[in-house]
Formats: C-alpha cells, sequence, structure tokens
C-alpha cells in the first residue's frame, strides 16, 4: 500500500467514525425529545408533590446524562475531565444538601 | 508570543489547553447555577404557600422553547460533525440554524417575560417571581453570550478554517460545549419552574 493509499484509508475509517457519531446524535435527539413528551404528560396527571418532583428530577438528569455523554463527549474523555467533574458534582450535591438540611427546624442551631 | 497547546494535546494529560480551560469554566458554572438552585429549595421549603409552575407560567411556549433550545444542541454537535468530515459549507448551514435557534428562544422569552410584565409581575413580586425570573434571567444571559461565540465563529472567525483547520475545529468544540451546557441547565429549568 503506497502511502497515499494509506492516508485514504485512514480518512475514510475516520468518516465512518463520525458518520456513527451523527448516527448517534439523531438517536440522543429523538430520546430527548421523547422525553420532553414525557415530561410535559406527566405533569398533567397532578400528582402528590413528592411522586412529581421524584419522576421530573428522574426525567431531567436522564436528559441531562443523554447531553453529557453524548453531545458533550463525556462517554469517550480523559481522565482529567473525569477528576475535575468528579469534585464539582461533589461540592454541587454538598452545596445542594445545605438546604435540605435547614428543613429539619433549628438543624444549624444544634 | 504562541499559545501552546491550542491544537497539539499535551503529554501529560491528553487535552489541548482549550479543553481544560472549558470544563473549568463549566465547573464554576454548575456551582454558579448549583448556589441558585440550592437558594430555590431553600425558599420553596420555607415558604407557606408556592404555586404550582403551571397555573403562572405558559407551559405550551415553554415546552416549545425546549424543543428548539434540544434541536440547537444537536445542530452544533452536527457542525462540528461537519468540521470534522472537512465539510465547511455544511458547517456554516448548521451553525447557522444553532445561531437561529438561539433566536427563537430569547424572542419567545421575550413574549414571556412581556406577559408577566403586562400582568405587573417583577421579580420584586413575590419569591416565586424573583428566583423565576433570576433563574430565567441568568440562563438568558447565558444564551446570549453563547450565541454571539457561534456568531463570530460563523462569521469573522471562520476565517481561521483557512490557516489552521485543526484549532478552528478545536474552537468550535468548545463552544459547543458551552452551548450544551445551557441546554443542560434549561432542561433541569423548565421542569422545576414550569412543572412543578
Amino acid at each position: 500500500m503506497t502511502s497515499d493509499h494509506a492516508v485514504e484509508a485512514v480518512a475514510d475509517h475516520h468518516a465512518a467514525d463520525i458518520d456513527r457519531h451523527v448516527r448517534i446524535y439523531i438517536t440522543v435527539f429523538v430520546a430527548l425529545m421523547v422525553l420532553t413528551i414525557v415530561t410535559v404528560a406527566v405533569s398533567r396527571f397532578h400528582l402528590p408533590v413528592p411522586i412529581a418532583v421524584s419522576v421530573a428530577l428522574l426525567v431531567a438528569i436522564i436528559k441531562g446524562s443523554l447531553v453529557a455523554c453524548y453531545f458533550m463527549h463525556l462517554i469517550s474523555e480523559k481522565r482529567l475531565i473525569y477528576a475535575v467533574l468528579t469534585l464539582t458534582v461533589i461540592f454541587f450535591a454538598v452545596l445542594l444538601a445545605l438546604p435540605v438540611l435547614s428543613y429539619h427546624d433549628g438543624f444549624w442551631m444544634r | 508570543m504562541e499559545i501552546p497547546y491550542t491544537v497539539t494535546t499535551r503529554r501529560d494529560t491528553g487535552l489541548n489547553n482549550g479543553k481544560i480551560g472549558i470544563w473549568l469554566f463549566l465547573a464554576s458554572e454548575v456551582m454558579l447555577f448549583g448556589a441558585l438552585f440550592a437558594s430555590y429549595i431553600l425558599i420553596r421549603t420555607g415558604a407557606q404557600t408556592w404555586p404550582r409552575g403551571d397555573t403562572v407560567l405558559n407551559v405550551p411556549l415553554a415546552t416549545v422553547n425546549t424543543i428548539v433550545l434540544i434541536s440547537s444542541s444537536v445542530t452544533m454537535v452536527m457542525a462540528w460533525a461537519s468540521l470534522m468530515r472537512h465539510r465547511f459549507e455544511t458547517f456554516r448551514i448548521y451553525m447557522g440554524i444553532t445561531i437561529l435557534c438561539g433566536l427563537a428562544f430569547l424572542v419567545i422569552k421575550f413574549f414571556e417575560y412581556s406577559h408577566h410584565f403586562e400582568e405587573g409581575l417583577y421579580p420584586r413580586s413575590d419569591n416565586f417571581h424573583a428566583i423565576y425570573f433570576t433563574l430565567t434571567g441568568l440562563h438568558g444571559l447565558h444564551v446570549i453570550f453563547g450565541m454571539a461565540v457561534n456568531a463570530w465563529l460563523w462569521g469573522p472567525g471562520s476565517k481561521l478554517w483557512k490557516t489552521n483547520p485543526v484549532w478552528f475545529t478545536n474552537r468550535v468544540e468548545n463552544s459547543g460545549l458551552f452551548w450544551h451546557f445551557v441546554d443542560l441547565v434549561w432542561i433541569f429549568l423548565f421542569p422545576t419552574l414550569y412543572l412543578l
């Protein structure tokens, strides 16, 4: 195989890889649309607040994960990015936990 | 002096500096919106009464906006994929659609805000509207900023494609990461404010 042929072969392989990615993007797009309809449809049932919050957050987490994993390519990212995001998730969880703890009256006064 | 590692990847991280930079910035953005979500939880759980979002906000308009923003995320990633396939003209079409979707989102938001103002509802009116305007307003500013960067990459910034296509592709990818983050924030804002 000449060097020109080798370059073409690599380019073809690369193009096929991008085509595969594009098919995944379209699949994710359809999934996001369906989940958006599900979110709105579920809200019409006027479920009790704890259940409604749980369902809405679960669907939002699934949608967010799809965007992060596939559109933001987190499914195949380098370790440093995962390390940065792990720290971020920990601090984010602490941040959200603070008001939840305050829900128990007088928690911070003890 | 030339900026290092804009095209080549660092041996120690396997990443170019632009990508590390945008992810660190997005980490700070997560904390910014996290603080506001925490405030929302604090205010809502502490309130004696709280209106359901769908009784005071326009859910059909917000649903359309959700669809618009998700669509723009897809066209953004397709714009990047077009550059990876060395199809510059296709990139411009997808990037153009992304910018137009951002504009459509803002126009719909403008109508929503106008309706609230006509009814005399402002951030000072009550806790619900204070947190609603703060969260959606900050998100709207992010949409404007993302559109500005995307418009620059679509227009004058695209000259870089001729001289350094890899660097330009990296810039589009980083701008895309920001845009997807804006979409991701909306995915959580929509049910939190409008449906619960």
